[in-house]
Order: structure tokens, then sequence, then C-alpha cells
């Protein structure tokens, strides 16, 4: 474990995305308590360019709210969306995957084409067929971000399933009486998990970025106040107030950003013959 | 007394005299959003189809921004004492714009077998016609079954097209070929429709108007997207952004730009008039209490200012300020955070998740509803807002499946054309989302209304709708919002634009440009 941080860390770039993450994290998880202006409450006059009002220090929206509340609660909803999603997408991945791969033959074949039906149409084109279905509330949008994201998880796992099964300690526990179950969930599932973290941890980036192009389509849910959603907002105004679009735009690009650079650290990390490519 | 005559007899001089100063020629640039679906306006009476065939089609009066008629196909005009007989004289040398002689038979036919079948809206108002006579080719007799106080009010060009008789006599009307390629008595005629692209209209060499219009031809761009439609009036591809045309928030920019003008001018016919629907079938919005708290919890004011650039007003009640026999002096519907707790603390609300649906029109229409929400969590509801796409909407309103609900209807010039219907019960059923979808019954004010539009005295009526628009008010049935004002954004050298009460729907002939 000391090993796999010491490669992490020898990633620079991983090691900011960290820092960046957890920045985010603390805004989500503290911010709301100690800074608990309602993001959607009108405060002041709208349009207050940054840094002019005292105690609005990203200024007002075009209702007058404060911008950096909504910031700071915006990160939350953020957050939340891409880890639930995640999670939820890797609940239906994962055991699609490992179904496939270890039994193979039809059931693999079933499943396989199943999860093909889903590849065929461009993922965020089903998210907004799916919210047009569904009512834009923080459940489905949730559900949809899910929905179209699982099929990459199964591929990857049913890969990584398709080449550990042939190895000799799963023959060693077949010969030995466990049954299917056990063998996927024992011997050969937590073989994989280095691939899946780093899959995951580029899930949660790719569904905060399609939160926010949904909230930016006005697919989003009108109670909950998103960075999507501010920016969705104030595009009307982009020519007048460009901060209110550049302020929650920054925001979802650092965070995508340390993702993305923390996915590449895992990888190092937790596939170390990979690491030294570069070395 | 000489100083006094002076002015006016200068004023009724400059009245009278075409030409002066008006120069002929050029050509007109707007924008028409969204595409209409026909230029037919018989038979399709949306927003954009009356804006382009205002123009191609004209109908026996028009009106100045106080709604008083004024000639148009007809010259001048009679009503006899018992408000039964309708006598319109009509312009001499009219003809269709395929050459044709345009006569009283073209109005009888259109009235009387045309529009009743093609226009639900002025249906409802030939239910009071008995015969449309045409005794000689340039008099048309109306004679009611009992008298209509609005009727008068009813010779718009939208609401009333004339239609040639000679085309459409005897032929499916909504499936008639003519549809495409309309024909009418109007100042421009239509020449080519590029569809997605442009609608083409040319002068009408022949209209019945010496000198008139001064244009010699005006194109209607179809641009889909607001921002690209703003653009198009910066970079001088368009003069006119009829209103609605663009966001909201783009309108102080835009009218900042050099030899830019705008009005909010040119809406009186339509008295645009939003409100918030509130569910007075069940739920909560029942008791007269939290519907109170609601009216008072509304900061319009600063919706007013915020989201609508300070054009409009705020509504006092059920009827609009430029609608005929608005009273100012009801009950007051203002502003009060205060008093709305009051009303809440005395009402039956128990904490229960409000539903408002914002009217899914653009982005105004969503930040006022998040402001209203705001408002209303302020003094003590809650309040869920609930996404809908226009279909949606249409069906969660016509279903009553709410709690609140924005909307906004036209008033048609009168109460009685486009106000009651809001309110009498007999207009509720389930099924549209433009009756009396909030559920308000009240027989005593039922019978106002009725004994309203059948008086033909402007006094008695004038005391009728006081009473009920101070009855009403006292109810809240619905929360009235604001009289909207729809900017019309022009270059100033584009004159007489908006001399009417229906603005550049039939403005065109009046309009010139100056070099």
């Amino acid at each position: 474990m000391k090993k796999g941080f010491a490669r992490f860390a020898r990633n620079r770039g991983a090691l900011i995305g960290l820092v960046i993450l957890t920045l985010v994290i603390v805004i989500a998880a503290l911010g709301p308590p100690l800074y608990p202006q309602d993001p959607w409450r009108m405060v002041q006059r709208p349009f207050l360019p940054p840094f002019t009002a005292p105690g609005l220090p990203l200024g007002t929206d075009a209702l007058g709210r404060d911008v950096l509340a909504g910031l700071i609660h915006g990160a939350r909803v953020s957050l939340m969306v891409g880890l639930v999603s995640t999670v939820v997408a890797l609940l239906i991945g994962v055991p699609v995957g490992a179904l496939a791969g270890y039994f193979g033959g039809w059931v693999d074949d079933a499943l396989m084409r199943f999860t093909e039906f889903f590849q065929t149409i461009p993922s965020f084109a089903l998210a907004i067929v799916l919210l047009a279905i569904f009512q834009p509330s923080l459940f489905f949008i949730i559900l949809s971000i899910a929905i179209v994201s699982w099929p990459p998880v199964a591929r990857l796992v049913r890969g990584e399933v398709l080449s550990l099964r042939s190895r000799e300690y799963v023959e060693a526990a077949v010969l030995s009486g466990q049954n299917s179950r056990q063998i996927i969930t024992r011997q050969v599932l937590p073989n994989a998990v280095s691939s899946i973290i780093v899959l995951a941890s580029l899930m949660v980036a790719t569904a905060i970025l399609l939160e926010s192009s949904l909230a930016f389509l006005g697919l989003g849910d009108p109670n909950v106040m998103s960075w999507g959603y501010m920016i969705g907002a104030a595009r009307t105004v982009l020519r007048t107030a460009w901060w209110l679009t550049f302020i929650p735009g920054v925001a979802i690009l650092l965070s995508v950003l340390a993702l993305n650079l923390i996915g590449e650290g895992l990888n190092d990390a937790l596939n170390p013959r990979l690491a030294r490519r570069g070395e | 007394m000489n100083k006094v005559i002076t002015p006016l007899v200068l004023a009724a001089i400059l009245a009278t005299t075409p030409a002066t100063g008006q120069e002929a020629g050029g050509t007109l640039n707007l924008v028409i959003q969204p595409e209409p679906p026909s230029l037919m306006m018989g038979i399709v009476q949306n927003g954009p189809t009356q804006m382009v065939a205002g123009d191609i089609y004209e109908s026996l009066l028009r009106y100045d921004s106080d709604l008083n008629p004024m000639p148009s196909l007809a010259r001048k005009w009679e009503v006899s004492e018992d408000g039964l007989t309708y006598t319109f004289h009509l312009q001499e040398g009219v003809k269709w714009h395929d050459g044709e002689d345009f006569t009283a038979e073209d109005v009888v036919f259109s009235a009387d077998v045309f529009l009743r079948e093609t226009h639900p809206r002025l249906r409802a108002t030939l239910d009071y016609v008995e015969s449309i006579k045409a005794p000689d080719d340039h008099t048309v007799v109306f004679k009611l079954r009992e008298p209509f106080g609005p009727f008068l009010g009813t010779f718009e060009a939208g609401t009333m097209p004339i239609v040639p008789k000679h085309i459409y006599e005897g032929t499916d009307f909504a499936n008639n070929e003519m549809n495409n390629t309309p024909i009418g008595t109007g100042p421009f005629k239509f020449n080519e429709w590029q569809r997605g692209s442009y609608i083409h209209l040319v002068k009408n060499e022949d209209y019945y108007i010496e000198g008139k219009p001064y244009l010699d031809e005006v194109y209607y761009h179809v641009i889909p997207d607001a921002a690209s439609r703003a653009v198009a009036y910066e970079t001088g591809t368009v003069d006119v952004l009829p209103g609605g045309s663009v966001e909201n928030f783009d309108v102080p920019r835009l009218t900042e730009l050099p030899n830019t003008c705008v009005t909010d001018a040119g809406w009186e016919y339509f008295g645009p008039h939003s409100w918030m629907w509130m569910n007075n079938h069940k739920g909560p919005m029942t008791d007269p209490n939290t519907r109170k708290a609601v009216m008072h919890a509304l900061d319009r004011q600063f919706a007013l200012d915020a989201l609508w650039n300070g054009l409009g007003k705020l509504a006092t009640g059920p009827v609009s300020s430029s609608t005929r026999f608005h009273e100012a002096d009801t009950p007051s519907i203002a502003y009060d955070p205060d008093l709305a707790r009051e009303y809440l603390e005395k009402s039956s609300y128990n904490g229960e998740t409000l539903q408002l649906l914002p009217l899914p029109y653009g982005e105004t229409w969503q930040r006022w509803a998040e402001a209203a929400r705001q408002n209303l969590i302020d003094v003590g509801f809650n309040v869920e807002l609930v996404a809908t796409d226009v279909a949606g909407w249409n069906q969660r309103v016509a279903d009553w499946d709410f709690d609140l609900a924005f909307t906004y209807l036209y008033q048609y010039g009168d109460p009685a054309l486009g106000v009651s219907r809001t309110y009498v019960e007999s207009n509720i059923a389930k099924g549209s989302p433009w009756n009396n979808v909030a559920g308000y019954r009240n027989p005593e004010v039922d019978a106002l209304w009725e004994q309203a539009a059948l008086s033909t005295s402007d006094e008695t009526r004038q005391e009728l709708y006081t009473e009920i628009q101070n009855r009403i008010v006292e109810d809240v049935p619905v929360a009235w919002l604001l009289e909207l004002g729809f900017p019309t954004i022009y270059r100033c050298n584009v004159q007489d634009l908006v001399t009417t009460a229906i603005g550049i729907n039939d403005g065109l002939r009046d309009a010139w440009i100056e070099q």
C-alpha cells in the first residue's frame, strides 16, 4: 500500500489532482454549513460583477443571487451526482461483465448484445431522451447518467474476467469445490479491482460533465443548484455578464481535470508494470 | 379663442394631409419568430401568422391604441339605438390581390360561412349574430339576436380577416391550394416563402389608399436562435425585432445601439396579461387565505425590473389597463411579505410542498419561476418547481395537476372577449389549459359577467365591470402578475411603424423609411 502511494506520488499531476479534489470535497462537505447563504435567495441587485460588493466576493447573477453560494452548494450536487451515478453504473456494469466473462457461451453473447444495444446509441443523446421521458429530477438525472455509463464498465470487467478465469488459482478454486458465485466474488473480481478503480475515477469526471451538459440544456433539476445550471442560466447573458458562466465553468474544469489526473496516478499506482513505461 | 383653435386646426390639417414628409420606397427587414405554420389567417391565427398576414388580409376596422375603431375596409359604420343592427359602408374601388373586385359579398361569405367554420374564437362572438346581409355591393348589415357590448371590437384583422369568396366558395377551406399563396386586400401582396429562411411580400400597387403603402417590399426573416436574431439586428440584416423575438436580457444592450428605438406600444388590443394559476379544485390553494398569502408574497416589481427590463406594468386585477373597462381602484394586491405571513398564519396550510409549473417559454419565464419560488419560501411556503416542456405544461394545466402555474393570455380589448373566459363557472372543463383552469366559482359574479356582456351602454358596462373586478380581486382565484410589455426594437428612421393597437401586425401600411 505504501509502495502504491509512492508510485502515485511520483506522478506530480496526480498529486495536484488530489489536492484540488480534496479541496472540492472539503468545500462540498463543509461549505454549506460554514456558508449557509441559500444559493436561490435573491440578496442584492442583479448582475453585480465579482469583487465589487462587500459580502458578495463573486458577485450576483441575473436574479441577484449570490454566485459564491451557488458555487459552494453546486459543488455538493456535482460531486454527489458524479459519485452516486458512478456507483450505480458499477452496480450494473460489474455483474454484467463478470457473468459474461466467466460463463462465456450464450450468456456472454446475450449480455454483450444487450450491452452493445446501449453502446450503439450516443450516450449523451440517450441521456437526453431518458430525461425527456422521466421528469428531470435529481433521482432521474443520476439514473439516466448511470444507464448511459455502465456499458464500458461491463466490457472492461468482461475482458479482465476472461483473462483471469484461465489462471491456475481459479482452476484450483474450482477443484476445491467452490461454486461460481464464490469464485467470481472471491477469486476473480478482487484481482480486477485496480482496473475498475481507475475507470471509476474517470467515470466520475464524465458524470460531472454529463450532469453539467444536461443542466446547461435546461434538463437539470430546477430545484437543485448545480454548476451546470449556473452556466445554463447565464448563457443568455454571456456577453453582458461573462463571469456568470466563467466562474462555474472554471469549477467544472478544475474538478474534471483533477479527477482525470487522479485516474492517471491511480493507474500508475495500481498497474506498476504499465507505470514504468516512461522510465 | 384663437389660441385654442389654431393647434386644433393644425392638428386636423396634419392628420388629413397625406405625404407630409413620408418618403416612398425602400425595403423593410423584420424578424419573424417562430416561423408561422401558414399565412392563411382565416384558418391559422397564431401570433406569427397574424404578424405577417396582417399586411396581406384586412378586416372592416382597425383600432387605435385606445381601442377606438378606425376605418379599414369599412369607411364608416352605424349602430342602431337598440344595439342590434350594425351597418358598415365599405370602401369603394378595393381589389383583391388577383385583380377581382372586393364586394360586400366577400364580407358576408367570410363572416357567415368561412370563419364560422374555421375560427373558434370568432365563432363564440358570431353566436350572437342572427344574420349577415349585403343589401348592395358596398354595404354589410350585421343583425344580432341580443345586444353584445364588445361587438364593435371584433373587426380586427386577426379576429375577422376578410377572405376572397371567389377563391374559397364551395371548396374545402383547410385544403384549398390557394392557402399557400394567400390573396387578400391588404397593402402588401404575398410573393415568396422560402421555408426556414424568409417570407417576401411586395407592395400592392393597386391599394385603395392613394400613395400607400410607402414601402416597396418587406422581408420577414426566419432565424431560429434568439442570440442570432440579436446579432442579425446588430449587423444590419434586419431593421425590426418584433416583441418577443430576443431574450429580455438582450433588450437593454440592443436599445443602446445607435439609431435604435424601442417601444412597448402596439399590444393594446391583445393586452397580454400574466398570472399564476392557483388550483381552486383541490389542495392547499382551495383556502382563500392561502391564496392571499401567495398573492402578497410575490415581489412583482422585482420581476418587472430584473426580468422584464421595466417594460410592462404591475397588474391590478383580472383586467389589463389597456383593455376597456379596466378599474384601477381595486383592493390592493401589492407585495407585502408581512401581510402574506399573516394570511398564511390564518390559513389551513400545513407545510405541504406546492408544485409550481413555470411557463416553458424560455429563460425569462424560468428565472421568474425561480424568483417566485424564493418569494414564497421567504414567507413560509414549501415550493418545488416542476420542469416540463410545452406539451407537458399544457397537459398538466389542462388536467388540473398542479398547485401553482404561470401563464399569460390575451384579452382582445374587451373583458367579455378575453377576460370572462378565465373566471366564469361555465368555462370550467378539464382538457384545455386556456379556460377557467383555476376552477373559480362565484355565481353572483357569473351573473354580473352575463349582464355586462349583454349591455350596450358603456356606462352600465363600466359599472358592472368595476363591480366584477372588485369582487374577483377580493376572492383572488389566481395571483395576477404583470401586464407584459413586449418591446419592439427598430431603427429610428423607420417611421410610423407602430400606430395601432395591434402594432406591427397591421402597421406596415403606414410605415416608411426616412432616408
